[in-house]
């Protein structure tokens, strides 16, 4: 592949979507994300089925604060739109400046998983725990499976950055940083549900 | 080592055959043990407890290991093919899927050896499946064993969708794609979206067996019917998964050998999308006696019927193709022959099945067994080895022998019969599935013992298959191109088996048969697409193989509970990913003079 010879003012305006692994690439992600969202699905609805069946241990609108779960929805909102200036940045091959919003990016995303690691400490310290009730488990599942995919996207832009200060941006690189920024905002989709289902509905819907 | 590192398509279809056919003879052999103990009443060759082992691990091991991985092999060894494509769009993750298949069934069968065999049965139904009432490690190895394996299906699903969608020859538009084509499409897209539900279902069991959730604990507010719920809103569209390939290969194989265009295309695309779509609106039908209530027993009633509509249309698509055709009668066009009326018998059980009232007498009697194996043996199965003695030139270069073949059909077709025929009866007249023995004296000692010989028609019939398969190894490589002359898809217009690049120019279609019309116009080759050039390769590569023995060792690690095992072997996972990511696959080329070596003329 000639990818690593370009120049960068040789790349095109969609760089990711330059060569046919590109576009392979981007597709296929976009119908892995399609079984994200059946995953997904089925937590949620593994999670409402469940969400009364409190035991004797706390009920949900005894636990959440919504303070601080709606600083995180913020904080990871304004991670999606960092990553969404990245992108922009990447079209016009302005690769620091790509390089920055990516970094806001992981540090917003870091942000995020500080306050749900608090969150979930606090909520053990108050007796909900995995095994306390269907609650907690189907709460902790689905909520862990979301953190766990903010954990593994922070690893990934980390990495992603580290590539692009080695390799720059190329046609093989673009995919990659553009892919990610779509698992981002499903990520980000996924915790709007997320706040509303969980929290919102734990809060006021009790 | 060249096997262990490939990306081939090709070569991947053979791993999954061999891999498939491993699995598909020790679920056979589990079959024959089942068959054994209940061929006289008040047998004791196994135990109860082996009894309930063999069930459950036949089952599992036919559907997930055995049935799956053989149509993974005929995807993987003719779609690139018919679509005029050099490879899938991800090689890489094509072998990952492979191999994450090949060690969740390693992990799964392992438990034999381990004493602690899953014993719930294939579907694992909580509470039986609990902590509670199944404290062994037997259903931990299903859990883990079937997740892992499920992530190699899963990848598999997008790459095939991905593959189709984007990886066309030129001219190929969607309605110009043979029948098996859109079947994969459509099997592929209900594998992307039934297989994270059965994803979740075990990672909530895998909890509460392993880190005491209460998802299934009723005691603690868990429930029980939830179980039931995910698993069939996964177990439905995977019965369609399982049959929407057969009835792409029929589709081929009927329309080869009746030498006549395919009748009725677009209706055919059509049922199978139709029959797709309402896959997923029926899985409460196998929870009628669960206690639903009334009205949502009726929409799932109605909705299953439903399904009989798109069926219909494609057996009389078959019907009608193989009308006034001049039909040749090889060992692939016997076993599509003889799918047609098997398929509609076990169809026609499935209507019966859907009538909830009728269905509380049914429910968890021989019946469904005689059922589910009329449309999963009669069906996929006859389906594979249509698919298999239709495509083995194309995969290897060599024909297998017509005269061992048909009596393979023969055997198999009565040994079939014979097994699951008199299930019917066997249902209808009270004997409850999965019991290990039974009395004298109600009338189930005669077909319990045609039964079992029935099975060991169908061990023969395997037998001769394997035989034949070895005759043929020993033969010359000398299949043509096109073997049957009649092929009307692209795979038969590149030789066989092909060479590593499939195409040396990508072909340039124009019709629907593209092949068949090219052969009608009295052209040798289809027409081109591009001029001669360098081919570019992906790299050949252990990792997927390496990725996969950390997801193993890490499943051996949560079952019990060895930390370091569990972190040690998902880390080796992630290290490859790592790996994967910072170097980059630049391939190779194969260059214009190299393109004909090792191609045969």
């Amino acid at each position: 592949m000639s990818a690593h010879q370009h120049a960068e003012g040789l790349l095109s305006h969609e760089p990711e979507k330059a060569t046919a692994e590109g576009r392979n690439k981007i597709l296929g992600f976009w119908l892995f994300l399609g079984a994200e969202t059946v995953l997904f699905g089925t937590l949620f609805s593994a999670f409402v089925a469940l969400r009364h069946n409190v035991g004797d241990g706390p009920t949900a609108s005894e636990l959440f604060e919504l303070p601080t779960v709606f600083a995180a929805t913020m904080i990871l909102l304004f991670s999606s739109l960092m990553s969404v200036f990245a992108v922009q940045a990447m079209h016009r091959h302005q690769v620091k400046a790509m390089i920055g919003w990516l970094v806001a990016t992981v540090v917003l995303g870091l942000g995020f998983l500080g306050l749900e690691i608090y969150e979930f400490n606090t909520y053990v310290s108050e007796g909900h725990k995995m095994n306390t009730s269907a609650f907690s488990s189907s709460f902790y599942t689905l909520v862990g499976f979301h953190g766990a995919h903010v954990a593994f996207g922070v690893l990934w832009i980390t990495l992603l950055i580290l590539q692009i200060l080695k390799k720059g941006l190329t046609v093989v690189t673009a995919p990659k940083i553009y892919v990610s920024a779509i698992y981002w905002h499903f990520i980000d989709v996924v915790w709007v549900f997320i706040f509303t289902v969980v929290y919102l509905m734990g809060k006021v819907a009790g | 080592m060249d096997w262990l590192t490939t990306v081939d398509h090709k070569k991947i279809g053979i791993l999954y055959l061999i891999a498939g056919g491993l699995f598909f003879g020790v679920g056979g052999l589990e079959a024959l043990l089942i068959r054994i103990q209940l061929i006289k009443p008040m047998n004791d060759f196994v135990g109860a407890d082996t009894f309930n082992e063999l069930i459950t691990m036949h089952g599992t091991t036919m559907i997930f290991l055995g049935a799956m991985p053989l149509l993974f092999a005929l995807m993987n060894a003719v779609i690139p093919l018919q679509i005029g494509a050099r490879d899938v769009a991800f090689p890489f993750l094509n072998a990952l899927g492979f191999w994450t298949f090949f060690f969740g069934g390693v992990l799964l069968n392992i438990s034999w050896f381990a004493g602690n065999v899953p014993d719930a049965g294939w579907t694992s139904y909580v509470p039986l499946a609990s902590p509670t009432y199944s404290s062994g490690h037997g259903v931990d190895y299903y859990v883990i064993g079937l997740q892992i394996a499920g992530i190699g299906t899963l990848l598999g699903g997008v790459n095939f969708m991905a593959t189709i969608i984007n990886m066309r020859a030129p001219g190929m538009s969607f309605m110009r794609m043979p029948m098996f084509t859109w079947a994969i499409f459509i099997t592929s897209a209900l594998i992307v979206f039934a297989f994270p539900v059965l994803t979740v279902g075990l990672v909530a069991l895998m909890f509460d067996r392993l880190f005491q959730a209460n998802f299934f604990e009723t005691g603690s507010g868990g429930s029980a019917v939830l179980w039931e719920h995910v698993f069939w809103v996964f177990g439905h569209p995977e019965v369609y998964i399982l049959i929407l390939p057969a009835f792409g290969v029929i589709s081929e194989v009927v329309s080869t050998f009746a030498r006549k265009r395919l009748f009725g295309y677009s209706s055919m695309v059509f049922a199978t999308v139709l029959i797709a779509f309402l896959g997923f609106m029926v899985w409460a039908h196998h929870m009628f006696t669960t206690g639903l209530g009334p009205v949502a027993n009726a929409l799932f009633s109605i909705a299953t019927m439903l399904i009989a509509v798109p069926t219909g249309v494609k057996i009389f698509n078959w019907l009608f193709t193989l009308w006034g055709g001049s039909i040749r009668f090889t060992t692939a066009s016997m076993f599509a022959i003889g799918f047609i009326p098997t398929f509609v018998m076990g169809g026609v059980t499935g209507v019966m099945l859907a009538a909830a009232p009728a269905d509380y007498q049914y429910h968890d009697t021989y019946f469904v067994v005689a059922h589910f194996h009329y449309v999963i043996v009669g069906g996929l199965i006859f389906g594979i080895f249509a698919g298999l003695f239709y495509w083995w030139p194309k995969m290897f270069g060599r024909m297998l022998h017509e005269g061992l073949g048909k009596i393979t059909f023969w055997t198999f077709f009565a040994g079939f019969h014979l097994t699951f025929f008199v299930q019917h009866f066997l249902g209808l007249m009270g004997m409850p599935r999965r019991v290990w023995t039974y009395l004298p004296g109600q009338d189930f000692d005669t077909m319990n013992l045609i039964s079992t010989i029935g099975a060991f028609l169908m061990g023969v019939a395997v037998i001769v298959f394997l035989i034949n398969i070895f005759v043929t190894a020993a033969k010359p490589r000398h299949a043509e191109a096109d073997p049957w002359e009649d092929g009307r898809s692209l795979e038969w217009s590149i030789p066989s088996p092909p060479p590593e690049y499939n195409f040396k120019q990508l072909p340039l279609v124009r019709s629907y048969d593209a092949w068949w019309r090219v052969k009608r116009e009295g052209q040798a080759e289809m027409p081109v697409a591009e001029p001669p050039g360098p081919i570019h390769m992906p790299s050949p590569s252990i990792m997927p193989l390496v990725m996969s023995i950390g997801l193993f060792i890490g499943g051996f690690g949560f079952m019990y509970d060895k930390l370091y095992l569990a972190i040690g072997g998902i880390g080796i996972t992630l290290v490859c990913m790592f790996l994967r990511s910072v170097f980059d696959d630049h391939g190779f080329h194969i260059e214009v003079e190299e393109q004909e070596r090792g191609v045969r003329s």
